[in-house]
């Protein structure tokens, strides 16, 4: 078994199951935050920040933030392994993903407590 | 570097089934979503900013150009998570004989396809 050392998990059946449980979570959130929208169609600015500052919602919305980065890492990942050959371009476009999910994870964090 | 590690084929030889299309597109909604993430966070941000913040991201959906690319966004996203609610019931061992991939990838457009045109008609 060839382990590579810039997968998410170290090995690819980590890989596969993070990829799954964070799928999961994704799913749940983007159809929490659609039927949300389609449950609110005149919806005011009062309406929206209550929302966002219920602990659950912003829980939820910090468990999706994160499932997002391990996600993303994973697909870019095997992206970037399956199409990109030479070494420095797949180094590149891997440290590019790791920074903007590093950016989206405190980015997200900053919105949701306002810090 | 070891000699035996799997090389990369050149994919621009093989002729495509349609399992093979809808994964493809799968890996490109994905990239798309990836980028796309960065402007749902920003209309995030502006809108819980304040209550003018609010009403400007709301003044900005309603023009053509911006609702087309929320469009975009949204149709990546269904398209992502319908096929990757295939991907999750084919690894609980659905469908995963040839005729059974081939029909999860029709049913995958056709789904997508009805859901993309449902949030165009919900967004106008």
């Amino acid at each position: 078994m060839v382990a590579s050392v810039t997968s998410f998990g170290r090995n690819g059946l980590y890989d596969w199951m993070i990829q799954r449980v964070t799928a999961v979570s994704l799913a749940a959130y983007s159809i929490f935050l659609l039927g949300f929208f389609i449950l609110n169609p005149d919806m005011t600015y009062t309406q929206w920040s209550e929302f966002f500052s219920c602990t659950g919602v912003r829980i939820f919305s910090l468990l999706a933030l994160l499932s997002l980065g391990a996600h993303a890492w994973i697909g870019l990942w095997t992206i970037s392994t399956d199409y990109l050959k030479p070494m420095v371009l797949r180094f590149i476009f891997q440290a590019v993903s790791g920074l903007v999910m590093f950016i989206y994870v405190v980015w997200g964090v900053q919105i949701l407590w306002g810090l | 570097m070891n000699d035996k590690r799997p090389v990369n084929l050149d994919l621009s030889q093989f002729s495509f089934p349609l399992p093979a299309l809808t994964s493809i597109v799968h890996r490109a909604t994905g990239i798309i979503l990836f980028v796309g993430i960065a402007i749902l966070m920003y209309i995030l941000e502006l809108s819980l900013s304040s209550e003018e913040g609010f009403n400007s991201v709301k003044e900005c959906l309603d023009g053509f150009f911006v609702k087309f690319i929320i469009w975009g966004i949204l149709s990546g996203l269904l398209y992502h998570l319908v096929a990757g609610t295939k991907h999750l019931l084919m690894d609980l061992g659905i469908g995963e004989t040839l005729e059974g991939g081939i029909l999860g990838a029709k049913i995958t457009i056709v789904v997508s396809v009805v859901l993309i045109l449902l949030a165009g008609v919900w967004l106008w």
